[in-house]
C-alpha cells in the first residue's frame, strides 16, 4: 500500500509531463489524485488503529527494498503514529490546493504535475525509515518548491525569493547530510536504517562527535522548520510564492523539519537530546515570542502568517526539548503529543490562512492591509471565514491550536517552569495581532477605493478552505481523533529519549 | 438523568452555531433566518432555563475523555446550580428584551448570544480546569464579537480587541495552572480536577493559585485589569446586561468561589484574593461616583459589587462562599435589571450621558420604576436584595480581619452614593423646552444615535421580574433558603451591623438625591483612575515599540542574508579576477623569470679558457671566505 500512496502522485506527474494532456484535465487529474490519496490515507488509518500490519518494531505497512546495499542502505519506509496524521496532513492539504487551483491559468500542467511530484515527496519523506531515503526525498522537495516559487510567484523579486529559498534550505540539507555520515560512521554494523539506529543507538558516552552529529542535524532541521535565527528564507518565499504554493510550503514542508527531530534527532542521539534540551528549549521560547512580535508589527498579511508559522513551530521546539529535560514521564509525554498536534493543526490552519491571502491578492492586489478596511460589509463570507481562521490560528479552544498548545504549555510547565511560563505570553501576543490584522481588513471603516472592489468567497475557494477549517474543529471538539493515534507513538518516543 | 446536563451544554451551543452559519449561508435562506432568529432565541433560552432548573433538581455529572487521559467533566453541584438557573434566566429575559431593541444583525447577534450562553454553561459547571480553560475562552472570544457587534465602528472593535487581549492576558494564569497540576508526578497526582487543586504540593499549589487569582482577577474585571470594561461599554446594552452582569464577569468571582479551598491552601492567596476584591469594591465605588454616562457608572459599579464576592472567596472562615454566592447572584438581577433599563432609555432617547437623561425616568415610567428598584438595591436598602447579601459577606469579613470590614463597608457607602447620583437625575424634572424643540442639540438626545422615543412593551417586560429579583433575592442569605439549596449557609449578620448599614445606606442615598452635583468627582476616578492609558504606555506601546525594532532587524537579516549572495558573487568575481590577473600572472611571471634565469646562465658559458680560469678562482675565494668566516 505505501509505494502506492507515495508513487501514485508522481506517476501521474509523469503522464501529465509526457502525455499532452489538455490543461482541465490536467487539473482534474491532479485533484483526483489527490482525492485518492486522501482516500487511501483514511483506509490506512483505519487499518493502523485496528491494528493490521503491525511489525515488532511498531512500524504498520512496512516495505523494504535494497536500495544501495553498498552502504547499508534500503527504501524503507513504514507508518507509526508519528508519521499517519502527517501522511493524511498532506493528502489533506493538497486536495485543498488541487480545489484552489482549479481556475489556475497560468501553464496548469506543470503546474499541477509539479505539486504532484511535491506531494510524492511529502508522502516519502513521512513515511521513510531509511536516511538516504530521507534525505532524497527533503532535497527534491526543495527542488520542487523552487520551480513553484520562481515558475509561479508574483512580485518582481520571485526569482530572488526563490534562490535565497533553495540556497538556504539547500546548505540545511548537506548539514543534514554531514549529520547522516556520522551517524552511519558511528554505527555497527554502518547503516542508515532509522530503524536499525533507534534500537541501537550509536555515539553513546562521551566524546564530542555525538553532540557534533546532532548539531549536524539540528542545523539541517531548524533551518527547514524554521526556528529563530535561521527563519530569513521564510518571509521573502512565501510573500512572492503562489497561494497554493505558500499552503503546502508552510502546512507541510515547514512539517519536514520538525518531523525530523521526532524521528531521527530525538530517537537516535538520545544521550545528545538530553544533554542539549534547554538549547531546543531556548530556540523554542525565542521563535514564539520573535515570531509573534515580528508578525505583530508586519502592515503585508502574508508576510504576518508567515511570521505566526514562526511562532507556532516555536511551541513545537519547545515542548520536544522538554520531553528532554527531567520530570514527570506523563507531563513530558502531555508536551510530546501536543508537539505532534500543533504540526497536523498548523497545517491545516495556516494554509487555509495562506489560500486566503491568496483570494485578497486576486481581488485587490495588494497584501498591504492598511489599504483595506471594512470588508465585511462586501465580503461577509470572506470576513467570515477569514475570522474563524484567525481565532483558531490563535489557539482558541474548540479549534485544534488549543488541543496543541494547551498540551504543549501545560506539558512543558513542570519540566521548564520559566521556559513555559514566557512562552505562554505568546498566546497573548498572537490574540492581539490577529485580532488587529482582522480589524485592519473587515472591520471599521473602508480606507481605500479598493476596499470597496473586493468580492465575496467563490464556491471553488470556499470548498478549498472550510475542509481545512473544519477539521481543525474536529480536532478541537474531538481530539481522540487525533489522539488515539499519536500519543501511544509520543510514549514510544518519551521511552526511546529517556533510554 | 445525565442527558439533561448534555443538553443543557449542547442546545444552545448548537442552536448558536446553526444561527451563525446560517447568518452567512445563501442570501435567501439567510433572510429567512434573520426574521424567524429573534424568536427561536428566546425558544431556545426558554428551553434552557427548563433544562438547567431541571438539572438544578437532579444534580447530574457527566463525563468524556478528552486529552491526555483527562476527561471532560460537569457537573452540577449546591453551587453552580444556583448559577446556573441564575445564568439562564438572566439570558432568557436579556433574550427577550433585545427582540426588539436588536434592529440588524440579529442572526448573528442571536447566535452569539446563545454559543456565549453555552460557554458560561459549561465554565459553571465544569470540574476540570481543561472544560473550564476551554469555556472560559470561548466566553472571551464570543464577548470580542459582541462587544464588536456593530462592526464598522471602529471604536467598539478596538474596545472589543482590548477586551479580549486584556482577559486573555489573565487568561494564561489558567494554562499555568493546568500545567502546575499536571507536573506533579506519582500516583498521587490529582489530575486536572478542580476539587483535586487544593491538595498540589508546594512549589505547583502556589503556581495553581496565581494563576487562578490572574484569570478570576482579569474576568471580573477586578484592579488593575478594570478598564476593560469601561471599553466594553461600546458594546449594545443587551450584551452588557448579560455578559457584565450575570455572566462573564461574575464568572470571575464564581471562579473564586470555586476555587476557595485552594486559596484557602496556599494561604497567601485567600488574603490576597480578599484585599484585592475589597480594594476594587472601593477604588471603582469612587469611578463610578465620578462617571458621568450611565452604562460607564452601572459598569464601575460592576467591578465594585463583585469585588465583593472576590473578598468573600478570600475569607476561609465558614459562611464566606455562601455569602459569596448570595452577592453574585443579587447582583446579576439587579445589574442585567439596570443595563436593559439603560439600554432601554438609549434605544429611545438615543444617549447614556446621565444629565441628558434628567427626567427619562417620568417619561418612561415603565422604564423608572423598575430602574428605581434596581438603583436602591444596588444602594443598599433594606430590604432589597444587596443590602442582605453584601452584610453578609462583611460579617464573615469581620470575623477575619477588622481592616477588610472597613474597607467593605467604606465600598458600601460609596454604592450608596453613585445609585443615588443616578437616581436623582432621572427622576428630576426636565427643564421645559419650547414646543417641536426636541433636536439634540437642545435636549441632549440623539448623541449615541437616533432615539425612537419609544420603549417597546418587549423591552418592558423583562424589567419586571429582574426588579423583583432584586428586591426579593435577599432571601438567599437566610439560613431556611440555603438549607432548601443544599448550600453552605451564609455568615449571618447581626442586628447592629444590617441597622447601622441600612441607616448608612438611607442617609447617603437621601443626600446623593438631593445633592446629586454636590458629590465628589475627581477627575482620576472619571478616567478610571487613567488606568488604559497606564497599560497602554507601559505594556502596549513597549511591546509594539520592540515589535517595530525587532521587525526592523529582521528586515536588516534579511537584507544582510540576500547581501551573503551578492558578496558571494562579488567574492567568485574577485576570485576570478586573482585568478586571471593573479595565478596566471604569477605562472607566467614565473616561467619568465625562469626564462630569463636560464638565459642569465647562459652568459657564463662562454667558451673561452680564461673566463673559466677566473669563475673558478672567484668561486674558491669565496668558499675559502665562507670557512674562514665559520671557523
Amino acid at each position: 500500500m505505501m509505494p502506492v500512496l507515495i508513487f501514485l502522485p508522481a506517476a501521474v506527474a509523469a503522464v501529465l509531463l509526457l502525455a499532452r494532456v489538455p490543461d482541465r484535465a490536467a487539473l482534474l487529474a491532479w485533484l483526483g489524485t489527490s482525492l485518492a490519496t486522501v482516500g487511501i490515507s483514511v483506509g490506512l488509518w483505519a487499518a493502523y488503529l485496528a491494528g493490521a500490519r503491525k511489525g515488532a518494531d511498531g512500524f504498520a505497512f512496512e516495505v523494504k527494498v535494497p536500495w544501495i546495499p553498498g552502504v547499508g542502505s534500503s527504501f524503507h519506509v513504514g507508518v507509526d503514529g508519528l508519521s499517519l496524521p502527517l501522511l493524511a496532513l498532506t493528502a489533506v492539504v493538497f486536495t485543498a490546493c488541487a480545489v484552489y487551483s482549479l481556475r489556475q491559468g497560468q501553464r496548469p500542467r506543470s503546474y499541477a504535475a509539479l505539486f504532484l511530484a511535491l506531494q510524492t515527496t511529502s508522502l516519502g519523506l513521512f513515511a521513510a525509515l531509511d536516511l538516504i531515503v530521507f534525505f532524497v526525498f527533503f532535497d527534491l522537495s526543495i527542488v520542487g518548491m523552487y520551480f513553484i516559487i520562481a515558475g509561479w510567484g508574483h512580485g518582481p523579486g520571485r526569482r530572488r525569493s526563490a534562490l535565497l529559498f533553495f540556497l538556504y534550505t539547500f546548505v540545511g540539507s548537506l548539514a543534514l547530510l554531514l549529520g547522516f555520515i556520522g551517524l552511519y560512521v558511528a554505527s555497527d554494523p554502518h547503516t542508515f536504517d532509522i530503524v536499525a539506529l533507534a534500537a541501537h543507538p550509536p555515539l553513546t558516552g562521551p566524546g564530542p562527535a555525538g553532540p557534533l552529529v546532532l548539531a549536524a542535524i539540528a542545523l539541517g532541521l531548524a533551518i527547514k522548520t524554521p526556528t529563530v535565527p535561521f527563519h530569513t528564507w521564510l518571509p521573502p518565499a512565501h510573500t512572492d510564492a503562489p497561494a497554493a504554493g505558500s499552503a503546502v510550503l508552510a502546512g507541510i514542508l515547514l512539517k519536514m523539519g520538525t518531523f525530523g527531530f521526532v524521528r531521527i534527532a530525538m530517537p537516535l542521539l538520545p544521550e545528545q537530546w538530553r544533554a542539549y534540551a534547554w538549547v531546543f528549549i531556548g530556540v523554542g521560547v525565542a521563535s514564539v515570542l520573535y515570531g509573534a512580535l515580528v508578525a505583530l508589527a508586519q502592515h503585508n498579511f502574508k508576510r504576518l502568517v508567515a511570521f505566526t508559522s514562526v511562532n507556532h513551530m516555536g511551541y513545537i521546539l519547545l515542548a520536544l526539548g522538554a520531553a528532554g529535560l527531567l520530570g514527570d514521564d506523563k507531563a513530558r509525554e502531555v508536551a510530546v503529543s501536543g508537539a505532534m498536534v500543533q504540526m497536523v493543526s498548523h497545517g491545516l490552519i495556516t494554509a487555509a490562512l495562506f489560500l486566503l491571502a491568496g483570494v485578497l491578492l486576486d481581488r485587490g492586489g495588494s497584501y498591504d492591509m492598511n489599504r483595506y478596511g471594512g470588508l465585511a460589509a462586501v465580503a461577509p463570507r470572506f470576513a467570515a471565514v477569514t475570522a474563524v481562521a484567525a481565532f483558531a490560528s490563535l489557539g482558541l479552544p474548540g479549534f485544534s491550536g488549543f488541543i496543541a498548545e494547551f498540551q504543549i504549555l501545560a506539558g512543558s510547565l513542570g519540566p521548564a517552569t520559566p521556559a513555559a511560563a514566557v512562552a505562554a505570553l505568546g498566546i497573548v501576543l498572537t490574540a492581539a495581532l490577529m485580532l488587529w490584522a482582522l480589524h485592519r481588513l473587515f472591520l471599521g471603516a473602508p480606507r481605500s477605493q479598493l476596499a470597496t472592489t473586493v468580492t465575496d468567497l467563490r464556491p471553488r475557494e470556499l470548498w478549498a478552505i472550510v475542509p481545512l477549517l473544519a477539521g481543525s474543529v474536529l480536532i478541537g471538539l474531538y481530539p481522540q481523533s487525533l489522539l488515539d493515534v499519536i500519543t501511544p507513538a509520543a510514549h514510544t518516543l518519551i521511552t526511546m529519549v529517556g533510554r | 438523568m445525565t442527558g439533561v446536563l448534555w443538553a443543557l451544554v449542547l442546545v444552545p451551543a448548537a442552536a448558536g452555531g446553526a444561527l451563525l452559519a446560517a447568518a452567512f449561508g445563501p442570501a435567501r435562506f439567510a433572510a429567512r433566518v434573520e426574521r424567524a432568529a429573534a424568536t427561536s432565541g428566546v425558544a431556545v433560552a426558554a428551553g434552557v432555563l427548563a433544562l438547567a432548573v431541571a438539572a438544578a433538581v437532579n444534580g447530574p455529572r457527566v463525563a468524556v475523555p478528552f486529552l491526555a487521559g483527562e476527561p471532560l467533566a460537569l457537573a452540577v453541584d449546591g453551587l453552580s446550580a444556583v448559577v446556573v438557573v441564575t445564568v439562564a434566566a438572566v439570558a432568557l429575559l436579556v433574550l427577550t428584551f433585545s427582540a426588539s431593541s436588536v434592529r440588524s444583525g440579529r442572526a448573528r447577534f442571536t447566535g452569539l448570544m446563545l454559543v456565549f450562553v453555552a460557554a458560561v454553561l459549561v465554565t459553571a459547571t465544569a470540574t476540570t480546569l481543561l472544560g473550564l480553560l476551554m469555556a472560559w475562552e470561548a466566553m472571551g472570544a464570543t464577548s470580542y464579537a459582541l462587544i464588536a457587534f456593530g462592526w464598522r465602528e471602529a471604536r467598539a472593535v478596538a474596545s472589543g480587541t482590548t477586551a479580549f487581549v486584556v482577559t486573555r492576558a489573565g487568561d494564561v494564569g489558567l494554562y499555568l495552572a493546568a500545567g502546575a497540576a499536571l507536573a506533579v508526578a506519582g500516583a498521587a497526582a490529582p489530575g486536572l480536577s478542580l476539587a483535586g487543586l487544593a491538595a498540589l504540593p508546594a512549589p505547583w499549589l502556589h503556581i495553581a493559585a496565581a494563576g487562578i487569582l490572574a484569570a478570576a482577577f482579569g474576568k471580573a474585571a477586578q484592579l488593575p485589569f478594570s478598564f476593560w470594561l469601561s471599553r466594553a461599554m461600546d458594546g449594545p446594552s443587551p450584551v452588557s446586561a448579560l455578559l457584565h452582569s450575570a455572566a462573564m464577569v461574575a464568572m470571575g468571582g464564581y471562579l473564586l468561589l470555586r476555587a476557595h479551598p485552594l486559596l484557602v491552601a496556599a494561604g497567601w492567596a485567600a488574603p490576597a484574593a480578599a484585599w484585592g476584591g475589597a480594594v476594587t469594591a472601593l477604588v471603582l465605588g469612587a469611578v463610578a461616583l465620578a462617571q458621568t454616562d450611565l452604562k460607564q457608572l452601572l459598569a464601575a459599579s460592576t467591578s465594585a459589587q463583585l469585588g465583593f464576592v472576590v473578598l468573600a472567596a478570600g475569607i476561609a472562615g465558614p459562611g464566606a462562599v455562601g455569602a459569596g454566592l448570595a452577592q453574585l447572584v443579587g447582583h446579576a438581577a439587579t445589574k442585567a435589571l439596570l443595563f436593559l433599563a439603560a439600554g432601554a432609555w438609549l434605544t429611545a432617547l438615543g444617549t447614556k450621558a446621565i444629565p441628558a437623561l434628567r427626567g427619562a425616568g417620568r417619561t418612561y415610567p415603565w422604564v423608572g420604576v423598575p430602574f428605581t428598584v434596581g438603583a436602591l438595591a444596588l444602594a443598599g436598602i433594606p430590604p432589597l436584595a444587596l443590602w442582605a447579601t453584601k452584610d453578609s459577606v462583611l460579617a464573615a469579613a469581620r470575623e477575619q480581619s477588622l481592616g477588610l470590614y472597613v474597607v467593605g463597608s467604606a465600598a458600601a457607602v460609596l454604592a450608596a452614593g453613585y445609585s443615588g447620583k443616578a437616581l436623582a437625575l432621572i427622576w428630576r424634572r426636565r427643564p421645559a423646552h419650547p414646543a417641536g424643540a426636541d433636536t439634540g442639540a437642545v435636549t441632549g438626545y440623539d448623541t449615541e444615535e437616533q432615539g425612537t422615543r419609544v420603549v417597546p412593551w418587549l423591552s418592558r417586560i423583562p424589567l419586571i421580574p429582574l426588579a423583583i429579583g432584586a428586591g426579593v433575592l435577599g432571601v438567599l442569605v437566610l439560613p431556611a433558603a440555603s438549607r432548601a439549596l443544599g448550600l453552605d449557609p451564609p455568615a449571618v449578620p447581626d442586628v447592629g451591623e444590617l441597622a447601622v448599614s441600612a441607616v448608612l445606606a438611607l442617609a447617603v442615598t437621601a443626600a446623593a438625591l438631593c445633592w446629586p452635583s454636590r458629590l465628589p468627582a475627581p477627575g482620576c476616578a472619571a478616567s478610571w483612575l487613567h488606568l488604559e492609558r497606564a497599560a497602554d504606555a507601559g505594556i502596549v506601546r513597549p511591546t509594539l515599540c520592540l515589535a517595530r525594532v525587532l521587525a526592523r532587524a529582521d528586515d536588516a537579516l534579511e537584507v544582510g542574508v540576500f547581501g551573503m549572495g551578492r558578496a558571494a558573487r562579488r567574492a567568485a568575481a574577485a576570485a576570478a579576477a586573482v585568478d586571471r590577473v593573479g595565478v596566471t600572472g604569477a605562472v607566467r611571471a614565473v616561467a619568465a623569470g625562469v626564462r630569463r634565469a636560464g638565459d642569465a646562465a647562459r652568459l657564463s658559458q662562454t667558451g673561452q679558457l680564461h673566463h673559466y680560469y677566473a669563475q673558478a678562482v672567484v668561486g674558491l675565494a669565496v668558499a675559502v671566505l665562507i670557512v674562514w668566516l665559520a671557523v
